[in-house]
């Protein structure tokens, strides 16, 4: 078990949400699409550009740019 | 039971299937109107099943009732004014446990709800079992399930909502989110309730609630209805933001959010829901998606798709305009005929009949752009297209949606910025939209075309091709930097959180396109038709009045009693009337010219030529941009009298741009200078209308036309200043 940031996670890898470092509009809408500590997500693919992030969790997809996904540390495998 | 006059009202995220519904529900009864201050649209219609009557209002969707966004505000001003008796809370079921979230947060409000527990059937083909019955016990909420798209489940929810003996009062919902928090919840609670100018509005418990969750608008308001009490209210919030901070690294929302979440897979784990399948196993819309967000596929796809849209609107709308345009030149033609020459006929003519056309002539174009944007939006693929370009809009402060509305407003040459403009509605990001909506109008339209394809053939005839792609370039180029700098002053600040959810892919639904897109038709010739006629009346009279005087209309009728004379006894000779008939043309074209000259917009035009000779524009020039406001092929035809050619065709203007070229006073540079401020000056009255209806305020209408005309004339100035250095 290590912990990084989520723009570090490769596609396809799966982990559980450490923390959330954001307070404000920025955490608000983070943690209304589920986003909290303990849930379980992967990494569904990447923008042609290689940001934002598509990452799947409970059986839905949720996109978000990469410095947002630096706010959130996930444990993986 | 009197259920004459009963409110209730539709909430839930955005792509819960809640719009669907309230289409299912209303029918065609439906009305829009706008939250009191905002621009947030309100959707309200009327439920009819035999004498069952129901008011429903469909609130915005959320996914959550802070008070970030203006949607979420007017919701739950919506909720606490008008105090609807019912609130359907439209959740998700394939989707249950986040959609769960907003409810919860309705019933710590102390709303009464009812869940519609929509989109069963995918539930059901993604192999979840949802026991209704339990989970309603659990929750100690009504619930119904449903299929909006069919409309099943539809009449027993309406049933279940208006029968007095599942009235749904439960209070609010208590719920823990920790010692530290629930201590500071009871403290503030305490403080609140005898205030009783808060506490009569609001459960004083929500209000200590949303103090903790740092609820701008809560707090603002408790501060103007008690400063006192928000000082000691927010010595307690203080105090347990701070230890929270210390002994567990977190704020007293994302506590909150916690412990919401907790309560709800807490009865998750109750067995309400079975999942046959793996939970994350790929679906058809994910297979898709593997496709259509792919790195090299994706772009190129897209390219298509958008290529398509733009086809769509403008191809294939070309013929109810032209129909349209037949219409209104007939009824012009008629006007003609039938009323002797005066002002009054120009009036009717130019200023009414020009006018309403001008609106009606775009309106199958806003049908068919919104017919097609429906389908992006509602299939789901919309998101997609801004989950892939969001990487090169960012750089400029705008949203990966914001390419919808330049595309449409001419990001291909051709387009519209009425539509454009009307566009940007699919942004969620209020500073992202409002740039957007701003810099869309330096697009090409199909209007500044015949202005570009006249001085490019005129000046540039030996690289047509190559400059045509010039001019798309540096308006592409210029209305990212323009949206750059606005996101860097008067739009500064950060940019909205992108977080954004990629909805599966749906099939929409024809009732719903068709709603949606009636809707905003509707609304644009409604709306802006009235406007529009007035500024169409008050051009006219700026190029009519005040005429000439007249002296100078009696030299010109003595002129042509001169040639009716030198021509009289040779009528039965061809040659001669032929001569003559040309002489009295190229006096009337003089006259008009005269009068032009004479006019408002005349005599703007000479008092500015001192200001314009910098960008190399003479008056005739200013003349032309002034009519241009009106809509800018009208900048040919200006240009066309104010050259004393006559009428000119802004599809034929040949004869025009040749006279233009043996000008002395005309050079490729001039044209270019010309070219350059033709792209980036004000947007037509038309596109200013729809940008003060799209902001919400005249302040940016007025904005666009003086910043745009002041970016213009200084890129114009120093193309025109810094090539006659270079001795072009």
């Amino acid at each position: 078990m290590k912990t990084i940031s989520m723009r570090n996670m490769a596609v396809g890898q799966r982990g559980q949400i450490l923390s959330v470092k954001a307070d404000g509009e920025m955490g608000r809408r983070i943690r209304d699409m589920g986003l909290i500590r303990g849930a379980e997500i992967s990494i569904q693919g990447r923008a042609p550009l290689n940001d934002p992030v598509a990452i799947r969790i409970k059986g839905f997809t949720l996109t978000l740019r990469n410095n947002e996904a630096d706010l959130i540390s996930v444990e993986v495998q | 039971m009197n259920t004459m006059s009963a409110t209730i009202a539709l909430a839930g995220n955005p792509n819960s299937g809640k719009t669907t519904l309230f289409n299912a529900l209303t029918g065609a009864r439906q009305h829009v109107g706008n939250y009191p201050g905002v621009t947030v649209e309100k959707k309200s219609g009327t439920y009819v099943n035999g004498d069952n009557k129901i008011t429903v209002v469909d609130l915005p969707g959320t996914y959550s009732l802070t008070a970030y966004s203006p949607e979420e505000v007017a919701a739950r001003d919506f909720l606490i004014r008008e105090k609807p008796q019912v609130v359907v809370n439209i959740v998700d079921a394939s989707n249950l446990e986040r959609h769960l979230y907003l409810t919860v947060q309705f019933m710590e409000m102390g709303v009464p709800v009812c869940i519609a527990l929509n989109m069963m059937d995918v539930a059901k083909t993604r192999g979840i079992d949802i026991r209704v019955d339990r989970l309603s016990k659990l929750l100690g909420v009504p619930i119904i399930p449903t299929v909006a798209r069919s409309g099943k489940g539809k009449d027993e929810l309406m049933q279940a909502v208006s029968s007095e003996e599942r009235a749904i009062k439960n209070g609010p919902l208590r719920l823990s989110y920790g010692e530290d928090l629930d201590h500071a919840l009871d403290t503030m609670e305490s403080l609140i309730r005898p205030c009783t100018a808060v506490s009569n509005i609001y459960d004083s418990r929500w209000v200590a609630l949303k103090c903790l969750e740092n609820d701008q608008q809560i707090i603002d308001y408790m501060k103007s209805a008690d400063s006192g009490l928000y000082a000691s209210l927010k010595q307690v919030k203080d105090t347990v933001t701070d230890h929270l901070k210390k002994t567990l690294e977190t704020y007293p929302e994302a506590m909150i959010a916690d412990y919401r979440y907790g309560y709800i897979s807490s009865i998750m784990k109750q067995g309400v829901m079975v999942h046959r399948y793996d939970e994350n196993r790929l679906y058809l819309s994910d297979k898709i998606d593997k496709i259509l967000v792919n790195r090299l596929a994706g772009p190129v796809i897209m390219a298509a798709v958008l290529f398509g849209l733009y086809f769509f609107t403008f191809t294939l709308s070309e013929a109810p305009v032209a129909w349209l345009e037949k219409a209104i030149e007939w009824i012009g033609a008629t006007a003609d005929a039938h009323m002797a020459d005066s002002l009054l006929k120009s009036l009717v003519i130019s200023g009414i009949i020009d006018g309403v056309g001008g609106v009606l002539g775009f309106a199958p174009l806003i049908m068919f752009m919104f017919f097609g944007i429906a389908i992006l939006e509602d299939s789901g693929y919309l998101a997609r297209v801004a989950f892939m370009l969001d990487r090169v809009f960012r750089i400029f402060g705008l949203h990966g949606s914001s390419v919808m509305a330049f595309i449409v407003s001419g990001g291909i040459a051709g387009g519209c910025a009425v539509p454009g403009v009307m566009a940007s509605r699919t942004l969620r990001s209020p500073k992202e939209r409002l740039a957007t909506l701003l810099t869309v109008p330096f697009m090409n339209c199909g209007a500044k075309l015949p202005v570009f394809a006249l001085l490019v053939g005129a000046f540039f005839s030996k690289n047509e091709a190559t400059m045509m792609m010039i001019i798309t370039v540096i308006s592409w180029v210029g209305a990212l930097l323009a949206a750059k700098l606005l996101r860097m002053t008067l739009i500064r600040g950060e940019s909205t959180p992108f977080v954004m959810e990629l909805p599966p892919y749906r099939l929409p639904t024809f009732k719903g396109l068709l709603i949606h897109t009636f809707e905003r038709t509707f609304q644009y010739v409604k709306k802006a038709g009235t406007t529009i006629l007035g500024i169409s009346i008050l051009l006219w009279a700026m190029m009519t009045f005040p005429g000439l005087p007249d002296s100078a209309k009696e030299g010109f009728e003595s002129r042509k009693a001169q040639i009716q004379t030198s021509a009289s006894g040779g009528e039965s000779i061809p040659s001669v009337v032929e001569k003559r008939d040309a002489a009295i043309k190229a006096l009337e074209a003089e006259e008009n010219e005269a009068a032009l000259r004479n006019s408002m917009a005349g005599r703007i035009g000479s008092s500015l030529e001192g200001v314009t000779s910098f960008a190399g524009f003479d008056w005739r020039t200013n003349i032309a941009l002034v009519g241009g406001f009106a809509a800018k092929e009208v900048i040919v035809s200006t240009l066309g009298t104010a050259y004393s050619m006559g009428d000119v065709d802004p599809e034929a203007t040949e004869s025009l741009g040749d006279s233009l070229a043996s000008n002395p006073a005309w050079s490729p540079l001039s044209a270019l200078s010309l070219i350059i401020f033709t792209i980036f000056y004000a947007p037509c009255f038309v596109t200013v209308v729809c940008i003060v209806k799209e902001s919400g305020s005249w302040k940016w209408g007025a904005f666009s036309m003086a910043f745009n005309t002041t970016l213009a004339f200084l890129l114009a100035v120093l193309v025109y200043q810094t090539g006659s250095l270079m001795g072009f």
